[in-house]
């Protein structure tokens, strides 16, 4: 895809994402994009961001559950960036920002130490992380009724909504098998969902380390301080104005997050 | 709801529904036949097969709770919890190797199981009532085999045949009641080294106490209750897995190690 067409395409998303509008998937107005391409786009979306005064304060990684990869029908997780303005504290209330909101529980793990693949295992992900949190985090799509495969989420900054995180509730990971951990999300008061942290490509840890490994290839570089979401443990759950729901976390805490 | 079955139609499905797990063969549901019998019919055949066993000498070791979980309710289309007795040749051993020969079309599920040390009567029992009268809380995985052809089957036929008890393996690490928050520990199935299944203990009823509570509720409707002393088995946290014989099955608890068997 040449370089014009990839900057249209990024200036595109993120005035949607403004406009709180969607546009066709890409996939079907550009049928031959690869996601090589798609990850320039979602580069390009995020400058677009940048350039608006936010700060890029963490990365994630999604399409990590057998659910999602079935859904989308690709078994390789894909990456986003995480900025300042997509941030929210526990119980903090989150007004009209989103487009079609849906809520997925996670762990968010906060880093001390750079972490730059390749070469990056399981063992420098826990040393790096100085505590786990309890997480939400609110994806979106840009894309019309999330009709999207790989290319058009990775476009998209993997759907990236916001993200709401309970300092409170943080812990040392040394305090946890994170693994086996389990989840529970309510919402409006009653279960929905159970998960534990093996539903993210068999641990957060991987996750993490898969997200450090590839970013770093890429020449990008999980830096000390960093919030880095690690995937949902549960299935996706579509939220509107009204809903609260609450995740918690075996062993760690709740986290919040009210829809107004 | 009342039993509408005579005593001797009663007697007649009991020794038809125990037959099946004895020889190991499949039925059809019994309802198939009995369109119009009830749970408490249902219930009363369960008791006859737990007699039946009782006067042949086996000896009853727990209770269990089955189709507690949202999941294992979708996966079945039931709505509503049912109840069953485990005997003493239900029990396997941590780390066994299982005769799969024995079993019809066996699957399992991952459960917490609590055993009791005060008596559990009547209705509208809390969960904290039930983690006070816990003597330890233990992993267990069970073997559910249905009777009925395809495990397909309605809530009544399920009652009436035990709710498919057959099999259960208790993990090596107990735990105190107070030790863990057993609604949002986690649970992980894995099959021949690939996760297969997970959750957490709210999958049943919020919390797998008040599975306990929900038994002790369920036998007040026959003036029975859950004595000091009784294991009993929660219900599956995860939906049920089919097992095949050489499969390897391996759950791993948060905070309590493992429960891991083979069936050979």
């Amino acid at each position: 895809m040449e370089t014009q067409l990839i900057h249209q395409l990024g200036d595109e998303l993120y005035k949607a994402m403004v406009a709180r509008t969607t546009i066709a998937p890409l996939t079907t107005t550009h049928p031959d994009i690869t996601i090589e391409d798609a990850y320039q786009i979602s580069l390009r979306m995020l400058e677009n961001r940048l350039a608006a005064g936010e700060k890029v304060i963490g990365k994630k990684i999604g399409v990590t559950s057998k659910a999602v990869m079935n859904m989308l029908n690709v078994h390789q997780p894909d990456f986003g960036f995480m900025t300042n303005a997509m941030r929210y504290d526990d119980e903090m209330p989150i007004s009209r920002t989103l487009i079609q909101p849906r809520a997925e529980g996670e762990l968010a793990f906060v880093l001390k130490k750079d972490l730059r693949g390749p070469g990056i295992t399981n063992a420098d992900v826990l040393a790096a992380t100085e505590a786990v949190l309890p997480c939400f985090e609110v994806v979106d799509s840009r894309i019309e009724n999330w009709q999207i495969k790989i290319q058009d989420t990775v476009s998209d900054n993997a759907s990236c909504g916001l993200f709401t995180v309970n300092e409170a509730a943080a812990i040392d990971p040394r305090k946890l098998d994170l693994a086996t951990v389990g989840m529970v999300v309510e919402k409006n008061g009653k279960v929905i969902s159970t998960g534990a942290g093996a539903a993210a490509l068999g641990s957060p840890v991987n996750c993490v380390a898969w997200l450090a490994n590839t970013l770093g290839q890429f020449g990008i570089t999980l830096n000390a301080g960093d919030i880095i979401l690690s995937g949902s443990l549960v299935p996706l759950e579509p939220v509107q104005a009204g809903d609260v729901m609450t995740v918690k976390v075996a062993g760690v805490g709740n986290c919040t997050i009210q829809f107004t | 709801m009342s039993i509408t079955l005579d005593q001797a139609t009663i007697a007649s499905l009991a020794e038809h529904v125990e037959n099946a797990e004895l020889e190991c063969r499949e039925i059809l549901k019994i309802t198939d036949d009995y369109p119009n019998m009830t749970f408490a019919d249902a219930t009363a055949i369960q008791w006859e097969i737990r007699r039946r066993k009782l006067e042949r000498g086996n000896k009853l070791v727990g209770l269990k709770m089955g189709l507690t979980s949202w999941a294992k309710m979708s996966q079945m289309g039931v709505e509503k919890p049912c109840y069953g007795f485990l005997m003493d040749y239900f029990s396997e051993a941590d780390g066994a190797a299982i005769e799969w020969d024995q079993y019809i079309h066996p699957k399992v599920e991952a459960e917490i199981a609590f055993v009791t040390n005060k008596d559990l009567r009547g209705r509208n029992i809390t969960v904290e009532e039930v983690l006070d009268a816990t003597e330890l809380v233990v992993p267990a995985v069970e073997i559910i085999d249905s009777r009925y052809k395809d495990f397909k089957f309605d809530l009544t036929s399920v009652m009436a045949d035990n709710s498919s008890s057959r099999g259960f393996v208790v993990g090596s690490h107990a735990a105190a009641s107070g030790d863990f928050d057993w609604s949002t520990l986690g649970v992980v199935m894995e099959k021949n080294g690939k996760i297969v299944e997970l959750g957490a203990g709210a999958a049943v009823l919020d919390h797998p106490a008040a599975s306990v509570a929900m038994l002790a509720d369920m036998l007040a409707d026959v003036d029975e209750y859950i004595p000091a002393g009784t294991f009993v088995m929660t219900g599956g946290i995860t939906a049920a897995v089919l097992v095949e014989k050489g499969d390897c099955i391996n759950v791993r608890y948060q905070g309590l190690g493992n429960v891991g068997f083979s069936f050979v």
